[in-house]
């Protein structure tokens, strides 16, 4: 479903992202793991065209979707959410949701009633999306106003509001507690029985091992294990780039 | 009376001056450009209805598309930057737009005498209010209907789902791009929106003062056009208004006993203003209690 061919991005001399390829095929949970600064972050952002890459291709359903600017990517059914919750702070719950409702079918609505209408014209599938998030007696609360946990979840619901079919998760458990991490993955893999394929990008291992299908792990911007959670806990070549080598 | 009247145009002129600079404020962009919209807005009108006879509602509207459209021209390349780039940028295309009208004459005979802009001289006899004998309360009533226009047309925008789209970009452009936003698309047309409502301004302008010349669109008059929506705060369009009685109808006019010294006065009073209530004396609070005081409760 979605491939990347060869990618590479470099910062100057930093090979952030090093030839890099992999395959997330459709309905799996692929995992992007890696110690800090091995470019995950970056593979996303490649994926999401907030950067130029320097070379390589990705291709998402068979079309070449490299580079192209970050509003046709979410167009072609690709969403994201970010390491660093960026919400729309000023705007409501609510709000968030209505301004990412970016599918192709609400694209194909009438304008007038798409863009003019008020707040009732757009709510399509957001009540549900805020059950989903538990945020359904939050809607017209500001979302600065929120809780962290609460923000990362009205965070995932806004991309889902735009339907992808490939949803992009940037360490979505980044600063949760115990009990927040199990609810997340609760929440992942109730997205897979709607049939969602997820890239998920994550440092917290207990969610990682647990929900995916497959992992890739990065290291230097270069991938150096591909397989399945098991095989990547015994790896040692993982090993040793998480915990370093013994006579390092 | 007549005091009044001519004040009551003024604060009718500013505030679609101010909203224009609203539109585009709300997507993040602070524009210098907006004098310069309505300078085009104000020459173009005026020569439509003295040198080609037109009535004056088609003249405004056809010099606010005019607007509109030399504000999306430059909304494509100016929205490149950011910030403080922006900033020069719309500031430049303000100061070109008043070089232009500067250098630029077109006279013809009317009668026995010359009509139409004459460079630095200015572009003199916009007389068609006085010469369809329109009194000063008509004039009035004739701009405010077009302020309230605007301020109905915008206050709907920003309700509907246009104003959290422009809000959203405001905000964050990365994560306003991430959730299928194309952020060119949304700043020019706020520019173009914006330019649309500052040629109107203009055009009124150019018709109750009778007389314009170049030295009105300058760096003084994009100043204004900013300070109205920062200092009224971006929650609603009423800011901008209140923003506008509060400059021209308090500062400027009542202040005027103090001569030259009011200028001082002027700006000491706006950073004050800004320090005392930094999201603009009308902000998002100040709203929700007066919703509130009208029985809104959901708000």
């Amino acid at each position: 479903m979605l491939e990347l061919r060869h990618l590479s991005k470099h910062f100057g001399g930093v090979r952030a992202v090093d030839d890099l390829s992999l395959t997330v095929n459709q309905g799996e949970i692929f995992g992007l793991i890696g110690p800090n600064g091995s470019g995950k972050s970056t593979t996303v952002n490649l994926i999401c065209g907030v950067f130029p890459t320097t070379s390589g291709a990705v291709v998402f359903e068979g079309r070449d979707i490299t580079d192209a600017p970050s509003h046709r990517v979410v167009a072609s059914g690709i969403s994201r959410t970010f390491q660093n919750i960026r919400l729309f702070g000023d705007l409501t719950v609510w709000q968030n949701l209505w301004v990412a409702q970016n599918s192709a079918e609400e694209r194909s609505q009438g304008w007038f009633g798409r863009w003019l209408g008020g707040e009732r014209s757009g709510r399509g599938d957001a009540d549900e999306l805020l059950k989903f998030a538990g945020l359904e007696h939050r809607s017209r609360e500001l979302a600065r106003n929120l809780a962290f946990g609460e923000q990362r979840r009205l965070e995932m619901a806004r991309a889902l509001a735009a339907r992808p079919k490939l949803l992009l998760l940037d360490e979505p458990a980044a600063g949760m507690n115990a009990e927040e991490v199990r609810q997340l993955a609760a929440r992942i893999r109730a997205l897979r029985k709607y049939g969602m394929t997820i890239l998920l990008v994550e440092h917290v291992m207990e969610l990682v091992m647990g929900v995916t299908d497959r992992i890739a792990v990065l290291n230097f911007g270069q991938k150096i294990a591909e397989g399945a959670p098991a095989e990547i806990r015994e790896d040692p070549a993982v090993r040793t780039a998480y915990l370093g080598t013994a006579d390092a | 009376m007549d005091f009044y009247y001519g004040m009551a145009q003024l604060i009718g002129v500013h505030t679609l001056l101010g909203l224009s600079a609203y539109v585009v404020l709300l997507t993040g962009q602070v524009s210098m450009a907006q004098a310069g919209f309505f300078a085009i807005g104000a020459y173009l009108a005026g020569m439509l209805t003295v040198l080609a006879g037109w009535h004056i509602v088609p003249a405004m509207l056809l010099a606010a598309v005019a607007s509109a459209f030399v504000a999306t021209v430059v909304g494509f390349p100016a929205l490149r930057v950011k910030g403080l780039m922006l900033v020069v940028a719309t500031l430049a295309f303000g100061e070109a737009v008043r070089i232009f009208w500067f250098n630029f004459d077109y006279q013809i005979a009317k009668g026995n005498i010359q009509v139409g802009p004459l460079g630095g001289e200015g572009f003199k006899q916009i007389r068609y209010f006085p010469e369809n004998g329109w009194s000063t309360a008509d004039v009035a009533l004739f701009i405010w209907a077009w302020v309230i226009a605007a301020m109905l047309a915008l206050w709907w925008m920003d309700r509907s789902r246009v104003g959290s789209v422009l809000r959203a970009v405001g905000e964050d452009e990365l994560a306003a791009q991430s959730v299928g936003i194309n952020l060119t698309a949304v700043k020019v047309s706020a520019m173009g929106i914006g330019g649309f409502i500052a040629g109107l301004g203009g055009a009124i302008y150019a018709h109750y003062t009778t007389h314009i010349e170049h030295l009105n669109f300058g760096v003084v008059l994009a100043t204004f056009a900013i300070a109205y929506p920062i200092l009224g705060g971006l929650s609603s369009v009423i800011g901008v208004l209140i923003a506008v009685i509060f400059i021209q109808g308090f500062l400027v006019e009542a202040l005027r006993f103090m001569g030259d010294w009011r200028n001082l006065l002027f700006g000491a009073l706006i950073v004050l203003a800004m320090n005392v209530r930094p999201d603009g004396l009308f902000d998002a609070r100040a709203m929700r209690t007066l919703r509130r005081l009208f029985g809104r409760q959901d708000a």
